[in-house]
């Protein structure tokens, strides 16, 4: 660590299918990103792109759009959405769009598209598009609510063959780098991921908004969000989503079919933590839109100077140097080691005697953590973990307040690894099933 | 006159909707709770306050008034640092603990702006029980009483109920209309409530036992004890509660305070007759004390709101005569000394000879604390523990006559007579009165004790 470790050494430069910005932290195509004068001020704030409020016929919107969900006192744990695609001209966004390339040569500016599914107003709307300097196209095929009824959106994303038709014609007209969005209302997202990839997508973003209904006014009995007495299902995001994006990045960076495609990881990324997650399985950059929009552009201030330190902690240059570096260890469920024990150690230090590791593990768990003993003297012990009983199953330490007091602590099991799939072989093999894998536990 | 009106108005602010959710939400709904445990009515604390943070205050309140019927009361005046607040877990990382007394009240006091009541009351069990006194104590036990079947009715010398939570505890810790709230929600059980009506006088313990199948004693002290000085007798020399209960009962404008207030004693009620005197007006108020800060009985917030207030502390002062020809002119002390310690283990002071001052005062407030009426425990004859308690059982609540039962200051000697552990022992000896009455009653009429029983597996190793 005796090399130059300030901040200026760290590169956090970004380059997503050949699209380039100084940074990874995109706005995503939402309202943040709706005109010229917001993306401009974005950019002053420090974002290193943006992905214009999608293009297509314009539209007209309904009042009111937006639904929140609130956990606790914790406002927009999830936002949902029905909102369309922009309701301003083509035209006016196109001279917009050249305006900020031209004041921003180094940012990056990539305009989602979205029209109907035919030839010619693909290749008319990626020409247009591409004409204004933008720096790469991002096929919407992901918005699950209000024109995937026209045909649009998620529509085209939920069948493969569609989505791959789709991306063919915009790559025959396209000189600039495409990406596709991706909707996770699919049984699977590899599919479409692959038939994207097929299409001659150069990079994949996801995820796009997840189907919901946001609530019911308890008082008024209106559902959420709502339009004069009705409401619609709407598209989801905002950090609740964040690890079903996760997972669906990973299983495209897993999927040898796909696992060469750029990735711009999309769902819930509200901070440089949630960024450095998604880079570490695979996406080379990130799109925020809900925490914009709830706290504004000011939050890429903390997430640039946050990724540099850890960056820096960590003893990495660049993005190249982290990206993907957790991507390995994602696995089918029958690879994973059966004879790998770990248990609960409760520090009676720190401990506060709150007691909700009992009760949890008590009722949601297993049973193995008890309350200490009433002492004579008045004094109130930590509650005793039985690790002979403990399987490991990390519910104590999720819902300790504590930070750090309840830690899971790997145990020799004196068993060499073995996973499901490799025991299946064993007792293919002849193997008795009594000489399995893994601990039993008493109940 | 309206700021001194202001000034009695209570000095603590309600949490707003919002503050009560943020600080709702902060508790973090503890198994086994120790700030159950610290509370001496086992309130289930974390879930009321859970209730309140799912904007379920009627079900917030009917927690705390299932287990305290005045709960409102407590919310205000318990000494929750000492109990609930002093035991929540947040104190082990240092951090504030949850405002447990506070969020109390809130629950409470929407119950009572909502004119909603969440007691409830027993079919008839054909059965009369009288109360003596409608203090804390005997409100708590004809809450239970008539959740049980009893007729009830409380036998109250003063014209309105409550005891020293109407009378004794200043308005900007307990309004008035919160004590009076909560004897209205004992009203509404169907309890009457006779007024001006004191017992020995207006109608004799015989009497009450003839008409009713049994008695509850929960009459409290409220007889001023003196400190024994010369000159007590002059004008200008006032003891503590009938001062705190004009400014409860009369209008503020016509109350007398003088310019020079000085306090004899140095416990809670001292502490409210001291910012009382302030707060009507007075230029200075000093609490004189023969022993050190290190020994003040009061709590520690209540030294802390006095000094707040501007109240003088006159330490290791001995008074020795109230001097005055017509009227008081000053009190005369000695200054002290702490030595050895007494019983209680506290220094005892040691006059310090030869050095004799009077301080001037055109006031002197006697706060020594309160002992029973003599007369009234004559009437009873009953059994007595100590020269001047009554003896009854901790638990129960049974007195030497089967038939009669007690509880609250009248029986309990302790120094810490809070309203909460006087309610506790008014519940204690509801459910000792009926178990002894003969009605059949399941575990459940016990008064509330919460505490979680873990049923374990196997032994923790």
């Amino acid at each position: 660590m005796s090399k130059d470790q300030s901040p200026s050494t760290i590169d956090l430069s970004c380059n997503v299918a050949g699209i380039r910005s100084p940074n990874p932290f995109w706005l995503a195509s939402a309202p943040p990103t709706n005109s010229r004068d917001q993306i401009m001020r974005a950019f002053d704030y420090g974002w290193g792109g943006a992905v214009w409020k999608t293009l297509g016929d314009p539209i007209i919107n309904v009042s009111s759009r937006l639904g929140g969900l609130r956990w606790r006192t914790q406002p927009l744990m999830g936002l949902n959405n029905i909102e369309l695609i922009t309701d301003r001209e083509l035209e006016t966004n196109l001279r917009e769009i050249s305006e900020v390339k031209k004041r921003y040569p180094n940012h990056a500016v990539i305009v989602s598209l979205m029209v109907e599914s035919k030839r010619e107003a693909w290749h008319d709307i990626v020409k247009r598009t591409q004409d204004t300097g933008a720096d790469g196209l991002e096929l919407n095929f992901g918005c699950p609510h209000g024109m995937s009824e026209r045909g649009m959106g998620s529509a085209v994303g939920q069948v493969p063959e569609y989505a791959c038709q789709i991306t063919e014609w915009a790559k025959e007209a396209a000189t600039v780098p495409v990406l596709v969005k991706l909707t996770p209302n699919v049984a699977d997202i590899r599919y479409a991921a692959r038939a994207a990839t097929k299409g001659g997508a150069d990079g994949l973003s996801l995820i796009n908004t997840i189907n919901s209904l946001m609530g019911v006014d308890l008082q008024t009995l209106k559902v959420l969000p709502n339009v004069r007495g009705k409401s619609s299902h709407g598209g989801y995001c905002g950090p609740a989503v964040k690890p079903i994006a996760l997972h669906m990045l990973s299983q495209i960076g897993a999927d040898p079919e796909t696992a060469h495609m750029p990735l711009s990881g999309i769902g819930g990324i509200s901070s440089w933590q949630d960024a450095a997650e998604f880079l570490l399985l695979g996406a080379s950059g990130v799109q925020v839109c809900t925490a914009a929009m709830h706290y504004g552009y000011r939050i890429v201030e903390d997430m640039i100077e946050g990724l540099q330190n850890y960056m820096r902690k960590m003893g990495w240059r660049t993005l190249a140097d982290f990206r993907g570096k957790a991507l390995t260890q994602v696995e089918d469920w029958s690879n994973l080691d059966l004879n790998y024990k770990v248990v609960a150690r409760i520090d009676p230090d720190t401990c506060i005697r709150c007691n909700l590791c009992h009760v949890a593990c008590e009722d949601g768990a297993h049973q193995c953590i008890a309350p200490a003993a009433p002492q004579d003297d008045g004094r109130v012990l930590a509650p005793v973990v039985d690790e002979d009983e403990c399987v490991g199953c990390n519910l104590c330490a999720l819902i300790c307040p504590v930070d750090g007091c309840i830690t899971m602590t790997e145990i020799d099991t004196g068993k060499t690894p073995e996973t499901w799939r490799e025991w299946q072989k064993r007792l293919a093999a002849g193997a008795s099933p009594d000489d399995h894998p893994g601990m039993v536990s008493g109940h | 006159m309206d700021s001194i009106q202001s000034n009695f108005e209570e000095t603590l602010p309600p949490l707003s909707h919002d503050e009560a959710l943020a600080e709702a939400n902060r508790c973090l709904f503890c198994f086994d709770a120790p700030c159950i445990r610290a509370c001496p009515t086992q309130i289930d604390i974390p879930s009321f306050i859970r209730k309140i943070a799912t904007d379920n205050l009627r079900g917030s309140a009917r927690v705390i008034m299932e287990s305290n019927p005045l709960g409102a009361t407590c919310a205000r005046v318990c000494p929750v640092e000492a109990l609930c607040e002093g035991g929540c877990v947040y104190n082990l990382q240092d951090r504030p603990p949850i405002q447990i007394g506070r969020l109390q009240r809130h629950a409470t006091d929407w119950l009572i702006a909502a004119g909603e009541t969440t007691f409830t009351v027993g079919p008839d069990n054909g059965k009369s029980v009288a109360c003596i006194g409608s203090g804390p104590a005997s409100l708590a036990a004809a809450v239970r009483l008539r959740e049980w079947g009893y007729a009830v009715t409380l036998y109250e010398a003063k014209p309105r109920g409550g005891g020293l939570d109407t009378y004794g505890i200043v308005s900007y810790r307990l309004p008035v209309e919160i004590s009076l709230a909560e004897v209205g929600l004992v009203e509404r059980t169907g309890a009457t409530f006779r007024y001006d009506t004191r017992v020995g006088t207006d109608i004799t313990l015989d009497d009450l036992l003839k008409r009713h199948d049994a008695v509850f004693v929960g009459v409290g002290l409220g007889q001023p004890a003196s400190p024994g000085l010369p000159g007590e007798d002059l004008p200008g020399v006032r003891d503590t509660l009938p001062f705190i209960e004009e400014t409860k009962s009369r209008p503020l404008d016509t109350l007398c305070v003088g310019r020079r207030v000085l306090v004899i004693g140095a416990g809670n009620s001292a502490i409210d007759a001291a910012t009382a005197a302030g707060r009507l007006g007075a230029e200075s108020v000093t609490i004189v004390y023969r022993r050190s800060e290190q020994e003040i009985p009061c709590y520690g917030f209540e030294f802390e709101f006095a000094k707040q207030e501007g109240v003088r502390f006159q330490w290791l002062t001995a008074p020795k005569r109230i001097v005055g020809s017509e009227k008081v002119e000053g009190l005369e002390c000695v200054q002290t000394r702490l030595g050895e310690p007494d019983e209680k283990g506290r220094r005892r002071p040691e006059e310090v000879p030869g050095s004799a001052f009077t301080i001037p005062a055109d006031m002197v407030i006697k706060a020594v604390g309160q002992g029973p009426d003599n007369n009234f425990l004559n009437h009873l004859g009953l059994h007595l523990q100590g020269p001047d308690r009554l003896a009854a059982d901790r638990e129960t609540g049974a007195t030497s006559h089967p038939r009669i039962f007690a509880g609250g200051d009248i029986v309990d000697g302790r120094e810490d007579a809070t309203v909460v552990a006087v309610v506790a022992m008014g519940l204690r000896a509801a459910a000792g009165l009926d178990s002894s009455l003969g009605t059949p009653r399941g575990a459940g009429a016990i008064p509330p004790v919460r505490l979680k029983t873990v049923i374990r597996r196997s032994a923790p190793r």
